[in-house]
């Protein structure tokens, strides 16, 4: 489509226009779909830029930190985090290495066996801290020094967390994503079946304006302007009521909290334009073809 | 301009003629009688593309129907002017806007011809009737709009299918004068018809030729008239 079809289809042609009548129930059709469409298409975006940016955040924050876990008995355990700490300040990559305190641990424990466990009486292994630099740290090096000189450490640098959090966050954002294609489709389909059926209607019109001599393209036109206009208003309303409803959710109780952190943040919101935009240009393809194919069977 | 070389037709599993060949010249002007359901309409069809040939050669301004586009129908149809049988109409459109209609789909501003338009109703008595629907028109007046539209665009062939059939003397008399007049200044016609008075009205102005379809076969009708 050339700059000038395209500023042609967008102020219509009135004769075009005037010879195709109105369709009332199509039209209304047409705009509600789009603009429910259009609505479940911003929850659905929202989806998957939410479970992106929430699985980004855990995945970077527990990437930056490793956790070294000294199980001894109980006259080792002082001697052994010693030893630990001090291989931890001569590795390359290791910013910070701290030893969790008791009050520390109690609380780690704290959601599982309540505030009244008498920590210092369990033999717990004593916890190590570590925050990497920038340049990261070799783990399966400092796993075979930690396991040479600090025989009852064990290093944990998160990675058998991190990993299925990263596989989750991506199949629901492939799901988000396909929700989408979904959608796009299922509005093709409503607007193809809505186009159809005021073609049907028209069947006489057509007719006539192919007995004097109406090119396809010309009686299509008039049809693929109306239709796209319509979609473009109906997912416009769609859009905005969404981008109200999901601007109005419960705000962040926790940061991370995925149902609290369901949105759009910053340009997120860029992203919401195109979705009126494409569901415009979904219905200029959809009545298209259809406004072709109705054609040649009617006449 | 529009030739048949033994054109055949069959609908309905049935042979309704073949063996047609016809040539519509430009200024020729052409009548086509028979019994109803020999085909007159059907024929009249094939010349504007309306349905295709079962086995013969049509060609219209020079091209095979049979290679054609449906865009080349369409440019081929916007020099052809027909007045069907049926009168369709956009109904939601007032007259003027309809008998505009093969100026509008051929991208001319009905505006610039606002004057001809006035005139042309004028000539067929619709002057009044101007702003007025189909729907709201007796038969004649239907034909008459007819008539308007087939000519506004000022075609080079003009099919006709019963053109008079609803009107009175007077205005199918009104209604041969156009066509007359407009085979004078070089248009083909070619008017199916019923009325032999019609034919005899057109011999006594103008050169025709008439043809009859009987027995499946189109032949040349003018000693029995």
């Amino acid at each position: 489509m050339t700059i000038a079809s395209f500023r042609g289809f967008l102020l219509g042609d009135a004769q075009a226009d005037r010879a195709v009548p109105p369709t009332g129930f199509t039209a209304s059709l047409t705009v509600f779909a789009a603009a429910a469409m259009s609505f479940l298409a911003v929850f659905a975006l929202a989806l998957s830029l939410t479970t992106e940016r929430i699985a980004e955040r855990w995945s970077a924050e527990l990437a930056r930190t490793a956790t070294v876990r000294i199980a001894a008995p109980a006259g080792q355990i002082q001697a052994q985090t010693e030893a630990a700490l001090n291989v931890l300040r001569t590795t390359p990559g290791v910013a910070v290495a701290r030893v969790l305190s008791t009050e520390e641990q109690q609380a780690l424990l704290t959601p599982w066996f309540g505030p009244d466990l008498p920590i210092d009486t369990l033999p717990l292994p004593q916890l190590i801290e570590i925050e990497e630099g920038g340049e990261g740290l070799d783990a399966e090096g400092l796993r075979l020094r930690l396991s040479a000189e600090v025989p009852g450490a064990v290093f944990d640098d998160h990675a058998r967390w991190r990993a299925p959090l990263v596989q989750a966050a991506d199949r629901l954002r492939a799901l988000g994503l396909f929700s989408l294609v979904l959608i796009g489709a299922t509005t093709a389909v409503m607007i193809t079946l809505a186009a159809n059926a005021a073609l049907s209607a028209n069947a006489q019109v057509i007719w006539v304006m192919r007995l004097v001599g109406a090119r396809d393209v010309y009686i299509a036109r008039a049809f693929v302007r109306r239709f796209t206009l319509r979609a473009l208003f109906g997912a416009t309303v769609g859009t905005a009521l969404a981008a109200l409803a999901v601007a109005f959710l419960p705000g962040e109780a926790t940061r991370d909290g995925f149902l609290t952190g369901l949105g759009f943040e910053g340009l997120e919101w860029a992203w919401l334009p195109a979705i009126p935009l494409l569901a415009a240009f979904v219905a200029f393809w959809a009545t298209r073809m259809a406004a072709f194919r109705t054609l040649k069977e009617l006449t | 301009m529009i030739d048949l070389q033994s054109v055949a037709y069959n609908y309905g599993g049935r042979e309704l003629f073949s063996g047609v060949s016809l040539s519509i010249t430009p200024g020729s002007f052409h009548f086509l009688t028979g019994p109803s359901g020999a085909g007159k309409t059907t024929l009249l069809k094939l010349c504007y593309l309306e349905l295709m040939a079962t086995s013969g050669r049509v060609s219209v301004f020079g091209r095979d129907a049979a290679q054609m586009t449906r865009d080349d129908i369409a440019r081929s149809r916007s020099r052809i002017g027909v007045v069907h049988q049926d009168c369709q109409f956009l109904d939601h459109l007032p007259v003027i806007e309809n008998v505009a209609l093969p100026l509008t789909v051929n991208g001319k501003d009905p505006e610039s011809a606002r004057g001809d338009l006035e005139s042309l109703l004028a000539w067929v008595g619709l002057s009044h009737q101007a702003d007025r629907r189909p729907p709201e028109l007796s038969g004649g007046e239907r034909q008459r709009a007819a008539l308007a539209r087939a000519v506004i665009n000022a075609p080079d062939v003009i099919l006709a299918d019963e053109p008079t059939g609803n009107v009175d003397w007077d205005m199918s008399q009104r209604l041969l004068s156009l066509l007359v007049e407009l085979n004078r200044m070089g248009t083909a016609i070619m008017v199916a018809t019923h009325d032999l008075n019609l034919i005899r009205a057109a011999k006594a102005q103008v050169n025709t030729r008439t043809l009859r379809i009987a027995d499946r076969r189109l032949i040349s009708a003018g000693a029995d008239l």
